[in-house]
């Protein structure tokens, strides 16, 4: 056999091991995650867990109704996406139709800058600055509470919805907005009556893939929003939501192997399912935007 | 020849350095049909769009010179570019109909700038005098994406109509279309023009020669020629105006 031959056959086998790695990963937490939540399952009902109004499963009585980490979850998450869609369009908007090739060269960037800031660096400037800021405004606030984490959530998963968005009203054939300005439309009305209906599918995905992005946010919730699961909507109050309840029992003392301890693999196993989900549904949206286009 | 609704006077237009059009003057008649020829990259497409200021979102675009609508100058500074093209529509190259239905298509434009109508009756007249009216009545409600290129392309001309504007412009709106639909649109510009002023650029020159009452033949810029269509095709007096309509060159 010829050397090239051999080497490029070792060449693939490598890279074929690269791909199983990555598959074998997946499925080895996919894995853990059923058959640790079937165990915990076993021992208390399904429909409890997922319909249960309260989460107390360090004290007794012991009651694993995972609704309240849920809602604290989507406080913070339906605050987040109030703060970063309105936002996003706006920025894309401006990036789209305003910005000059070389103003958008710098903005983009710097839009990246907020989306690299490590997620902890976030929850700390919650912690020590937002909350200070909520607190002068409305003195009631708590220290930990769930508007500071939605806020800095939200700036966290501005960028992904700003150039999601970006990319769907730039995608938009430029004879759409010519056939509207050619029958007097404002460059307002352009934006608000075609440009942002067309990009639907567009602005639907960013939504999803941001929510699925703020559902699993873990450092910045885990600092600022405090850790009592509370079924509120009140976003001045301290709450808990599946990530960092994840993480209180990680990292505190919990003993292993109780029914305290795989509590974790059954919230992991909600948020895998919802995040998952989430995914799904969103990159359904940009097909059927590409059949859209086609 | 009637009385000119659109004068151009020594207008200029520059892409960042590049001139694109070269201090060209001409009038457009009121309630005549007239056609821009000339080759691709001549400036046709420019000065059409220099015509209700369709050019203003080119970015390092920059105009000298005069456009006179009914005897106001449309780059004057105190103009609202978005009143002009309410009164001077376009149809383009590509059938660009919203992703609506046919019948928000036509009552789009009116609603937005708060014309006092009333829906069915406009839709009904616009799409008449497009003649799409007997093919569409029974599917006003289906998207207007759902139509043929042609169909498509005439929706789009009744859009324009329903803004009741002054003059319709048209850049190569048969480019994208089949001959028999061309051959539709051509009709239906026969109909329209004792009710609306046309400027069409084409780059078909028996299309020229069909429908229009008054050509003007453009080349790198500069205007060669302008004048009845037929004397323009049956003797014209620029040697480039003859061979690019002999099919010399373009």
């Amino acid at each position: 056999m010829k050397s090239s031959i051999v080497i490029d056959n070792v060449f693939k086998s490598v890279l074929f091991l690269c791909v199983a790695m990555t598959l074998l990963v997946t499925a080895t937490v996919i894995l853990i995650l059923g058959t640790e939540s079937f165990i915990f399952f076993q021992k208390v009902s399904i429909f409890d867990f997922l319909f249960g109004l309260k989460w107390e499963p360090l004290l007794e009585p012991k009651s694993f109704g995972v609704l309240p980490l849920v809602a604290g979850t989507f406080l913070v998450v339906v605050g987040a996406i109030a703060l970063a869609l309105p936002a996003g369009i706006l920025i894309a908007t401006y990036l789209s139709e305003f910005a000059s090739e070389r103003s958008r060269s710098f903005i983009k960037p710097a839009l990246e800058i907020l989306a690299g800031i490590p997620t902890v660096v976030y929850g700390f400037f919650a912690l020590t600055f937002i909350t200070p800021v909520i607190r002068t405004v409305l003195p009631q606030t708590e220290v930990f509470n769930a508007l500071s984490a939605a806020i800095v959530v939200g700036v966290m998963i501005l960028p992904m919805v700003a150039s999601l968005c970006d990319d769907g009203f730039r995608s938009l054939p430029r004879s759409l907005k010519e056939g509207a300005y050619g029958l007097g439309a404002t460059t307002f009305e352009v934006i608000r009556y075609i440009l942002i209906p067309a990009s639907g599918s567009r602005i639907g995905a960013a939504v999803v893939l941001a929510v699925s992005r703020a559902v699993g946010e873990t450092m910045a919730v885990t600092l600022a929003a405090g850790a009592t699961p509370k079924l509120t909507a009140n976003p001045l109050e301290s709450i808990q939501t599946m990530t960092s309840y994840i993480v209180q029992v990680s990292m505190g003392d919990t003993p292993r192997g109780g029914i305290e301890y795989m509590t974790c693999f059954a919230v992991g196993a909600l948020l895998f399912v919802m995040t998952f989900a989430m995914n799904f549904i969103g990159n359904y949206f940009i097909n059927k935007m590409k059949w859209e286009q086609a | 020849m009637s009385k000119p609704i659109i004068q151009v006077k020594d207008l200029s237009i520059f892409y960042g350095e590049k001139k694109a059009i070269n201090s060209v003057n001409v009038s457009f008649s009121e309630k005549q049909v007239t056609a821009v020829i000339g080759p691709s990259g001549c400036g046709k497409s420019t000065l059409l769009r220099s015509l209700n200021r369709m050019n203003d979102f080119v970015e390092n675009l920059r105009v000298e010179g005069e456009v006179l609508y009914k005897d106001q100058n449309i780059y004057a500074p105190k103009i609202d570019s978005a009143d002009i093209r309410r009164q001077i529509g376009m149809v383009f190259q590509k059938p660009n109909p919203f992703p609506k239905s046919i019948y928000k298509n036509i009552t789009w434009g009116p609603q937005i700038n708060g014309y006092d109508f009333d829906p069915d009756a406009l839709v009904e007249k616009c799409l008449k005098r497009a003649a799409l009216w007997d093919e569409v009545k029974d599917r006003l409600d289906d998207s207007a994406l759902a139509l043929s290129g042609g169909q498509q392309q005439r929706l789009c001309i009744a859009r324009a109509i329903a803004m009741n504007p002054e003059v319709i412009l048209m850049d190569e709106p048969c480019s994208a279309l089949d001959p028999k639909a061309t051959s539709r649109i051509e009709d239906l510009i026969l109909d329209l023009r004792n009710r609306y002023t046309i400027i069409i650029v084409t780059h078909n020159m028996q299309q020229a020669a069909r429908i229009s009452d008054e050509t003007a033949f453009f080349f790198d810029g500069d205007l060669i020629e302008f004048g009845d269509t037929k004397e323009i095709f049956t003797n014209p007096v620029e040697e480039k105006t003859e061979d690019y309509i002999t099919g010399r060159f373009g």
